[in-house]
């Protein structure tokens, strides 16, 4: 049985090394989806209008699906980004608009706050024994609290307005074309450096290492409660910096802000082939997920269906992800032993 | 004789009020292997990861080379030397060959101000050195460790380990779960582990694993070290009682009434010896 595996042809190993990457299926559910929408849509959903409406929604939720993403490679959960968004949008109206501070000011300190969030929820998942899910519940639900409090103390409402500059506006708010907003440049960038840090760098082995078994990997010398941190405060990072771009953009902050990132953003990571426990997922898998995710959700309006038909699609898309990568990773693991 | 390259003197461990290991003292030399026996709860896990820096001696010390040692976690250990392979080989089921052998040392390359993982060096070095080890059937860095057999898998931790310039090479059980055929590659491997020097701890539950391999061999009863000695001084129907906890097999066998004989794999290991 050994002697046949060497002379393996190059279709062979071609074919193992796809069905090996957790890319594959999500692919395959985001084209789908796509032909599916284009075909009932039509010419509207197909042109301008349809690409730019769900670039605009995958910018947003996937510029949180990234790091989130991360994160489930290496085994945690963050729900807290949720209440992160709002959080950081309003530090900004706070201080930029209510108080007038020069708009890069309110940017830093609404950054701050999302990092500061991830901070704090690093450290009680390293240091605890509690699961990431009640940490990052119990987070999300304080930052929410604080925001809403802080918010009526300061400025007597739950939403607060802003006047953004020019530049700040041309950088974070911008319409190009009326319609392709600049956060989709953003997420571009997101993309290339998160693509970087787990797939290129070698701390992306480091995240898998973590995700696949964390007591051996720190038996390897990594230093896995610094890397978790770090995970942390890059989902805060990115959840404040789509805050930021959305009270830029709306030029109002509120309260009630952001709920629905929380499950978007895992559904895309998900979808993307990102397994549950952690240990195996791809950046480019996350962006298909993200895509499948956001062309179900605006291209419904595109569609006589009703919203909720869209719910429907997006959890039978989510089983049906599951299930595939489920597959995929099967094929994965025995593609060597059909090669023998 | 040669200065060991470990040794324990009076090691105790207890948890809380449990006393597991009770004034352990052994020497582990190089180019030797010592076969760690006993029966289930005897403490030889606990034992090795004494040794491993995965928990820290009661009381009693640790010494290499003649210098005392203390471990304060696994990476200590490491860093000295001491590789621990555990049951299941790698640990990393969906990372790649080349991925999990590099993990936390991966070769990198620069470009620019990039570092970047350098796949194809990893890939290519965890090959060869699996390849070293007789495993020709291991071609493809890429290839998932859950994807390899159980002997694949224990073939590789140990290359890694050996790769790494480990000195001890502590093995728990690594034949339990394998067929006779992947067993004995194993068994291979752990001799070409010890022709390359390293000292070799090597836990096991059958007497044919051990003596195949072994050239000291030092039996764990309730704690206690109730037996230390060389290849040869002792027969296989002694080593076989000292496994079980020290009670005759063959009274045992008696008592049972020994209807049912293939129950009972001592027995059986001794009549296939008396061929
Ligand atoms: N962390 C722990 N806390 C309390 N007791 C423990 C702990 N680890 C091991 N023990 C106890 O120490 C004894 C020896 O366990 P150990 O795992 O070393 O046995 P073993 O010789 O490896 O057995 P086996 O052959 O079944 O693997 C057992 O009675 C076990 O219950
Ligand atoms: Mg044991």
């Amino acid at each position: 049985m050994s002697n046949l595996s060497k002379g393996s042809t190059a279709p062979g190993t071609s074919l193992g090394r796809l069905a090996r990457s957790p890319e594959t299926g999500s692919f395959i559910g985001m084209i789908a989806v796509y032909v599916f929408f284009a075909a009932l849509g039509g010419a509207v959903f197909r042109g301008g209008p349809g690409f730019s409406s769900f670039l605009n929604m995958a910018s947003e939720v996937g510029i949180i699906a990234l790091p989130v993403g991360l994160l489930m490679i290496a085994g945690e959960l963050d729900i807290s980004v949720g209440s992160v968004v709002p959080a950081s949008s309003l530090t900004v109206a706070i201080i930029s608009g209510h108080y007038g501070a020069p708009d890069i000011v309110g940017i830093l300190c609404g950054l701050g706050v999302g990092i500061l969030v991830g901070y704090v929820n690093g450290l009680l998942v390293t240091r605890t024994a509690i699961p990431s899910l009640i940490i990052t519940i119990g987070t999300m639900f304080g930052v929410m609290g604080l925001t809403l409090g802080l918010t009526i103390l300061i400025a007597g409402s739950t939403g607060v307005f802003i006047v953004p500059g020019p530049v700040t506006t041309a950088l974070l708010g911008q319409s190009i074309g009326g319609m392709f907003q600049v956060t989709i440049f953003w997420w571009v960038a997101f993309i290339a450096v998160i693509y970087y840090v787990l797939h290129v760098s070698p701390k992306g082995n480091w995240i898998f290492a973590i995700g696949g078994d964390r007591e051996s990997a720190r038996n390897a010398g990594i230093p896995t409660q610094r890397l978790t941190i770090q995970l942390y405060m890059l989902s805060g990072f990115a959840a404040a910096f789509v805050g930021v771009s959305q009270v830029v953009a709306f030029k109002s902050a509120q309260v009630a802000a952001g709920q629905s990132f929380i499950f978007n953003s895992i559904m895309c990571v998900v979808m993307g082939g990102v397994l549950l426990t952690g240990g195996r997922g791809s950046v480019i898998g996350i962006v298909f997920g993200t895509l499948t995710f956001a062309i179900v959700n605006q291209g419904i309006f595109f569609t006589s269906f009703t919203p909720d038909v869209g719910s429907i699609i997006i959890g039978a898309l989510l089983l049906g992800a599951v299930l595939m990568n489920d597959t995929f990773r099967q094929m994965a693991l025995s593609y060597s032993t059909k090669k023998k | 004789m040669a200065v060991p390259v470990l040794e324990l003197r009076n090691v105790n461990k207890s948890f809380g009020p449990i006393e597991v290991l009770n004034d352990i003292s052994l020497k582990v030399n190089a180019g030797e292997v010592l076969c760690l026996l006993g029966d289930n709860g005897a403490g030889k896990s606990t034992l090795i990861k004494t040794l491993a820096g995965v928990h820290k001696p009661t009381s009693g010390e640790i010494f290499m080379d003649g210098e005392k040692v203390i471990f304060e976690r696994p990476k200590d250990a490491a860093d000295r030397g001491i590789a621990t392979v555990h049951q299941f080989g790698g640990t990393f089921p969906l990372m790649s060959i080349g991925r999990s052998f590099f993990v936390g040392v991966e070769p990198t390359k620069r470009i620019g101000p990039f570092t970047i993982f350098d796949r194809k060096t990893a890939n290519a070095t965890a090959v060869k050195a699996v390849q070293e080890f007789g495993i020709t059937r291991i071609d493809d860095g890429d290839r998932l460790i859950g994807g390899l057999s159980g002997g694949e898998r224990q073939s590789l931790a140990i290359a890694r380990a050996v790769h790494f310039g480990a000195r001890v090479l502590i093995l728990d059980e690594p034949t339990a779960a394998l067929g006779v055929k992947q067993a004995s590659h194993v068994l291979r491997i752990v001799n070409e582990a010890k022709k390359r020097g390293l000292a070799v701890i090597f836990i096991t539950h059958q007497v044919m694993h051990a003596l195949a391999v072994g050239d000291h061999f030092a039996v764990l009863i309730r704690g206690k070290l109730a037996a230390n000695f060389m290849k040869g001084e002792k027969s296989r129907e002694e080593i076989t009682d000292l496994m079980a906890g020290g009670e005759d097999m063959a009274e045992l066998e008696a008592q049972i009434g020994g209807g049912s004989e293939e129950l009972h794999s001592p027995a059986h290991v001794r009549a296939s010896d008396a061929e």
